[in-house]
C-alpha cells in the first residue's frame, strides 16, 4: 500500500518541469479553434448574447480605470511584483506554508490534476458528507475536481450565479469571470424554469428576479453546509493569508458557514506580502467586473477559534505550471489574475465566444496559458490552434492590469507549434518557398513578374477568386485588386534610374 | 528517502514539486526585479477630512448603500433606531462589544452573539448592527475585522438579510493602500462595498443575492 | 535630410501607388528619398506566423540594406516598422547572433512609419496637400498599439485643404486581417470584417484610409467584393495630392 502523497519515481524524474494531467479533458480541446468557432460564428444568438455583454463590459471598465490617475503605475507594479514572484516562487512557497501551518491550515501538495483531485476527494470522504458547495474556481475547473468528486458518489454545487446556470443547463463555462456569458436573461429564466424544481412558475426574467431565484434555491443548502470548496485569488507568503474575490455573497457563505474548508491554489497565485495587495484590489475589480470595488473580499489565514472553518486544507497544484514557469518568456502567462479584461477587449474572442477554444481558460491569456500548460504534442494538437486565434491586435496587452505582453507570447507559442511539427505542412511548404523568394532581390523579381499573370483574371480591375491553398478562404467574402502593370520597383527605375 | 526498489527514489508531492519549480525558475531566470512603486500610496485627503468623507458618502451611495450621516456619536442610536423600525426589523444581532451607547433608543429586539447564536437563529434576526475597523472613500468599501469587538465574527453579518454598520470619520481613510495598512491580515477580513451583488446576467450590476441585500452605513462625521 | 524607403514587399509588387506617394510627398517637401533596390521583405510574415527560424535570414538582409543607406528608414507601413522595431532583435536573439540583434536595435531606432517621419522628425503636419473628398481613418492595430503614433495621422490629414474628415465608429477594433489569421480563421476575420465594413460605411465617407496597405487590402477587398462604392487609399497617396496631382481613383 502506497501513500497516496508518495509516488516512486526514476531517480532521472526527478524535478523535471511536468506539463499537466487533464483527466475529464478541460485544458485539451477536442476540435481545432476554426472548426469550433465555426459553429459558434452561425450561433446567431450567441452572437448578439456576447455582443451585448462584453460592450457592457468594456464600457464599464473604461469608467472606472479613468478614475484612476495612477493606474499605469499599478500596472507596472502589478507587473514587477508578480516578475518578482515568479524569480522567487519555491522560497515564497515554503514561506507561505509554514505560516498556513503554524495559524492551523494543513498544507496538501499536488503534481497534477489527478492528484488534487485524489486528495480534495479522500478529504471530503474523510468528513462522511456527502454534497459540497462551491465558489467559483479556475484552479478547480481545470481539473475536473467536480466530475472526480461525483465519480466518488460526492454532489459538488456550484454556488455563483453563472457557474450555476452552466451547471444546472449541464453546459461548459465559456469565461472567467462569468462562466455563462454566452446566455442572456431570457434563457437564463428558461434554465432556471426547467431546472429548479421550488422555483416560481411565474418567473420573469428581470435579472432582479432571476438573483432572488438563486438565493431561494441555494439558501438552505448554504446554511446546512458541512463542507466548502473554494480556489484563491491571492495568497501572501509572509503572513498565511488567502484571499477570495466575490460579489453574491456565495463566497462568504462557502469560506465561513461550513466546518470544513479545502481551498485549492495554482501555485502561482502567491504575493510576497500583505501590501501588495494594495496593488491587487485596486488592479482586479476594475479590470474584471467593472467596479471599483467588488461587493465583497474575503481574507483569512489558517483557522481562527470561535470564527469560521475549524479545519482548514489547502492544497497547492502544479499542474503544468513547472512547465510554463521554465520559459523565461512564457513564465508571464503565470501572471495572470483572471481578470477577463483581455477576453472582454477582443474581437476574436467578441464573435468566436470562449467555447471555441475548448479549454476552461480561453480568450487571449488562454490562448497562451493553454498550450504552455498541456505542451504542444505534435503537428496536430488542437492545442496548437489556439496562438493562432488572434489577428495580434495588441488590444488584450492594452486592457491587461499586470501588463502581460500576450501578442508576443502569442508569436511566441506559434513559434513553439511550429517546432512541434512532426511532418511537413502545407503552411511549412508555402512558409519556405516564400522565405526562399524574399531571400534574394532576384528571386523576388521573378516573384513578382509571375504576379503580373493576375492582370489577366483581373479584367475589372478585381481579382474575385484564384486557385491555390488558402485562397478559398480568402475570396470567401474579399476581392483582391489586379497586380498593377507596373511594380513600385520598375517605376523607381523607369523615373529615377538604376538604384543604389 | 530511498525506495523499496533498488534505483528509484521515493519522492514526496511537496518534494517534487518544489523540485520541479526550482529547476524551471532557475531555467526560466531567477533574477528577482525591483519592483516598481511609483503609485499613490497614500490618499488624496487625510483620513476623516471632509473630503474624504463626502467621497465616501458618494461612492457608497453610487452602489446602493444607504448612508445617514450624524454629526456626533450621541446620534448614532437614534438614528440605527429609525432605519431598524422603518424596515421593521424586529430582532437583531449585535457582536458581543458592540457599544451599548449606540442602542440606547433602539426598540427592536437584540439577539447579542453571545454565546454564538447558530446558524438558524441567525437566519431567523431581522438585521444586524456592527461597527467598522476602517473605510476606504475611494472605492466605497468599509472593512470588518472578525476579532474586532465591534465588528464580531463573519456569520452574523452574512446570514441576516440587512446589515446596519456604524463608520466613525476617523476610520476614513481615502485610498487602498492606506486601508491594507491599518489591517491585521491574521485576523479574519471581509471587505463588503455595498449589499450583495452580481454582475453574472449580460454583465450588469444587480444588487441582491446571497449576502445582506440591503446595507445601512450610519457614518459619524461631525459637518465642517 | 537623407530618407531610405521601406517600399514593402506588399506595396512594392501589388500596391505601389503607396510607395510612390510616399516618395513624391518628401520629395514635395524637400528631402533626399533613395530605394535600396536589393530590399525584399521584413520577414512580418513568417514572424507572425511562428517561423522565427525562416525569418532570421530575411531580418540579416533588411539590416544589412539598410543599416548604412540613410540616415533614417521610412516605410508607409505600421505593421512592417512594428515588425522592425519590436521583433527583429528578438529573432536575432532566438537565433543566436547577438551582433545581428543589437544592429537590428540600432536600424530600428532610425526607423519610422510614415506619420511618425512627417510629426516626429520632420516637425510638419500641414504637407500642403488638397484631397476634395469625405475620408474616414482607420487607425490600424499596429499603428495604434504597437508603434503608439496616436492622433499623428489625424492631425496630418486635418491639415489637408478640401477633405471632410468622418470619425469611423469602434475605429481602435481590428479589422480581422491579422496576416495569415484572415486564411487560417477565415471565418472569425470574416466577422470582424463585416464590423468594420458596417462602421466604414454609417460613416458615409468617400474613402477609407489608414497608414497600412495589409489592412487596406483586407478592408479594400471586402468593400469591392460588396460593390460598395467606398475605396480604400492609404494615407500617403492623401497627403501627396495636391490641387495639380491629384491620385487617380
Amino acid at each position: 500500500m502506497t501513500d497516496p502523497g508518495v509516488t516512486d519515481l526514476g531517480v532521472t524524474d526527478l524535478g523535471m518541469p511536468t506539463v499537466a494531467s487533464d483527466p475529464y479533458g478541460h485544458l485539451r480541446g477536442s476540435e481545432p479553434f476554426p472548426v469550433a468557432a465555426r459553429r459558434s460564428l452561425a450561433d446567431t444568438q450567441l452572437r448578439q448574447n456576447l455582443g451585448h455583454a462584453t460592450r457592457t463590459i468594456r464600457a464599464k471598465r473604461a469608467g472606472v480605470v479613468a478614475e484612476v490617475d495612477d493606474w499605469e503605475e499599478l500596472r507596472r507594479a502589478g507587473e514587477g511584483i508578480k516578475a518578482d514572484v515568479m524569480a522567487r516562487l519555491p522560497e515564497l512557497l515554503v514561506q507561505f506554508e509554514e505560516a498556513v501551518t503554524a495559524r492551523g491550515g494543513v498544507v496538501h501538495w499536488a503534481r497534477d490534476a489527478v492528484e488534487a483531485n485524489r486528495i480534495v476527494v479522500d478529504l471530503v470522504r474523510g468528513t462522511g458528507a456527502q454534497e459540497v458547495v462551491k465558489v467559483k474556481s479556475m484552479a478547480t475547473q481545470e481539473t475536473g475536481l467536480n466530475e472526480a468528486l461525483g465519480e466518488a458518489g460526492i454532489a459538488a454545487l456550484e454556488t455563483d450565479l453563472a457557474e450555476l446556470i452552466v451547471q444546472l443547463s449541464d453546459d461548459r463555462p465559456s469565461h472567467f469571470l462569468v462562466p455563462a456569458i454566452h446566455r442572456n436573461r431570457s434563457e437564463i429564466r428558461d434554465i432556471f424554469l426547467r431546472e429548479m424544481p421550488d422555483v416560481d412558475p411565474e418567473l420573469t426574467d428581470e435579472p432582479r428576479l432571476l438573483a432572488m431565484a438563486a438565493r431561494a434555491h441555494l439558501r438552505r443548502k448554504f446554511l446546512s453546509a458541512r463542507v466548502g470548496i473554494s480556489g484563491v485569488n491571492f495568497a501572501v507568503a509572509d503572513t498565511g493569508t488567502i484571499s477570495v474575490v466575490e460579489s453574491e455573497g456565495n463566497g462568504r457563505m462557502c469560506l465561513t458557514l461550513p466546518d470544513t474548508l479545502i481551498t485549492v491554489m495554482g501555485v502561482e497565485k502567491i504575493v510576497p506580502t500583505w501590501s501588495d495587495l494594495e496593488v491587487f484590489l485596486q488592479l482586479l475589480p476594475r479590470s474584471s467586473t467593472g467596479e471599483r470595488m467588488n461587493p465583497y473580499t474575503s481574507t483569512w489565514s489558517g483557522v481562527t477559534p470561535g470564527d469560521g472553518p475549524q479545519t482548514f486544507h489547502l492544497v497547492l497544484l502544479d499542474n503544468g505550471r513547472s512547465n510554463v514557469l521554465a520559459s523565461p518568456d512564457g513564465r508571464q502567462a503565470l501572471h495572470c489574475i483572471r481578470c477577463s479584461a483581455c477576453l472582454n477587449v477582443c474581437p476574436v474572442y467578441e464573435r468566436a465566444g470562449g467555447h471555441a477554444y475548448g479549454s476552461v481558460y480561453p480568450g487571449p491569456i488562454g490562448a497562451v496559458l493553454t498550450p504552455q500548460l498541456t505542451g504542444i504534442q505534435g503537428t496536430d494538437d488542437v492545442s496548437a490552434s489556439l496562438p493562432y486565434a488572434s489577428t495580434l491586435c495588441g488590444a488584450c496587452f492594452d486592457a491587461c492590469p499586470v501588463r502581460i505582453d500576450i501578442p508576443h507570447l502569442l508569436v511566441q507559442q506559434r513559434a513553439a507549434a511550429v517546432d512541434a511539427h512532426t511532418r511537413p505542412t502545407t503552411q511549412d511548404v508555402a512558409m519556405r518557398a516564400a522565405a526562399a523568394a524574399m531571400s534574394s532581390p532576384g528571386r523576388f523579381s521573378l516573384v513578382e513578374r509571375a504576379l503580373k499573370l493576375g492582370r489577366l483574371i483581373g479584367r475589372s480591375g478585381r481579382i474575385r477568386s484564384v486557385p491555390g491553398p488558402g485562397a478559398a478562404a480568402w475570396f470567401g467574402a474579399r476581392d483582391m485588386p489586379t497586380p498593377p502593370a507596373e511594380t513600385f520597383r520598375q517605376w523607381w527605375a523607369r523615373t529615377r534610374g538604376p538604384s543604389s | 528517502m530511498v525506495g523499496a526498489h533498488p534505483g528509484t527514489v521515493v519522492v514526496s508531492a511537496r518534494d517534487e514539486v518544489l523540485a520541479r519549480l526550482r529547476a524551471a525558475r532557475d531555467a526560466g531566470g531567477a533574477t528577482a526585479p525591483e519592483v516598481p512603486r511609483e503609485y499613490r500610496r497614500s490618499g488624496t485627503a487625510p483620513p476623516g477630512s471632509a473630503e474624504v468623507v463626502d467621497r465616501l458618502v458618494e461612492t457608497l451611495t453610487d452602489y446602493k448603500a444607504t448612508v445617514h450621516r450624524v454629526a456626533d456619536e450621541d446620534d448614532v442610536s437614534a438614528t440605527i433606531a429609525d432605519i431598524l423600525e422603518n424596515a421593521g426589523v424586529t430582532t437583531f444581532v449585535a457582536p458581543p462589544g458592540l457599544p451599548a451607547r449606540w442602542l440606547g433608543e433602539v426598540t427592536a429586539r437584540v439577539r447579542p452573539d453571545e454565546p454564538p447564536l447558530s446558524v438558524a437563529k441567525l437566519d431567523a434576526v431581522d438585521a444586524v448592527v456592527t461597527g467598522a475597523a476602517v473605510a476606504i472613500a475611494d472605492t466605497g468599501t468599509f472593512v470588518l475585522d472578525a476579532l474586532a469587538p465591534d465588528q464580531g465574527r463573519r456569520a452574523i453579518t452574512l446570514v441576516p438579510d440587512h446589515h446596519v454598520c456604524v463608520v466613525r470619520a476617523a476610520d476614513v481613510v481615502s485610498s487602498v493602500p492606506e486601508g491594507i495598512a491599518r489591517l491585521d491580515p491574521t485576523h479574519p477580513l471581509t471587505f463588503v462595498s455595498g449589499p450583495s451583488a452580481t454582475s453574472d446576467i449580460e454583465l450588469d450590476r444587480v444588487e441582491g443575492v446571497h449576502g445582506p441585500r440591503r446595507l445601512d452605513v450610519v457614518l459619524v462625521a461631525p459637518r465642517a | 535630410m537623407k530618407i531610405a524607403l521601406v517600399a514593402t514587399c506588399l506595396g512594392d509588387a501589388l500596391f505601389p501607388r503607396a510607395p510612390r506617394a510616399t516618395v513624391e510627398l518628401l520629395e514635395r517637401l524637400g528631402h533626399e528619398v533613395v530605394f535600396p533596390a536589393d530590399q525584399t521583405c521584413c520577414g512580418q510574415m513568417h514572424v507572425n506566423t511562428g517561423y522565427l527560424d525562416l525569418a532570421l535570414p530575411l531580418v540579416r538582409h533588411h539590416v544589412e540594406v539598410f543599416s548604412g543607406a540613410a540616415d533614417v528608414a521610412v516605410a508607409p507601413s505600421g505593421s512592417c516598422v512594428g515588425c522592425v522595431r519590436h521583433q527583429h532583435a528578438m529573432v536575432a536573439r532566438r537565433g543566436g547572433d547577438e551582433e545581428l540583434a543589437r544592429a537590428a536595435e540600432d536600424l530600428a531606432h532610425r526607423t519610422y512609419e510614415l506619420s511618425e517621419l512627417l510629426v516626429d522628425v520632420l516637425g510638419v503636419t500641414d504637407v500642403g496637400a488638397y484631397y476634395p473628398h469625405r475620408v474616414t481613418y482607420h487607425p490600424t492595430c499596429h499603428s495604434l498599439r504597437m508603434l503608439r503614433v496616436g492622433d499623428k495621422p489625424l492631425r496630418l490629414l486635418r491639415e489637408v485643404r478640401g477633405l471632410t474628415l468622418t470619425e469611423l465608429p469602434d475605429a481602435e477594433v481590428c479589422c480581422g486581417f491579422g496576416g495569415t489569421f484572415a486564411v487560417k480563421n477565415a471565418e472569425t476575420s470574416t466577422a470582424m470584417l463585416a464590423d468594420k465594413m458596417a462602421n466604414v460605411l454609417s460613416t458615409h465617407a468617400e474613402v477609407c484610409t489608414a497608414g497600412d496597405t495589409s489592412c487596406l487590402m483586407h478592408i479594400g477587398g471586402g468593400l469591392s467584393r460588396l460593390r460598395s462604392g467606398v475605396r480604400t487609399v492609404h494615407l500617403a497617396e492623401i497627403l501627396a495630392s495636391t490641387a495639380d496631382q491629384e491620385v487617380p481613383a
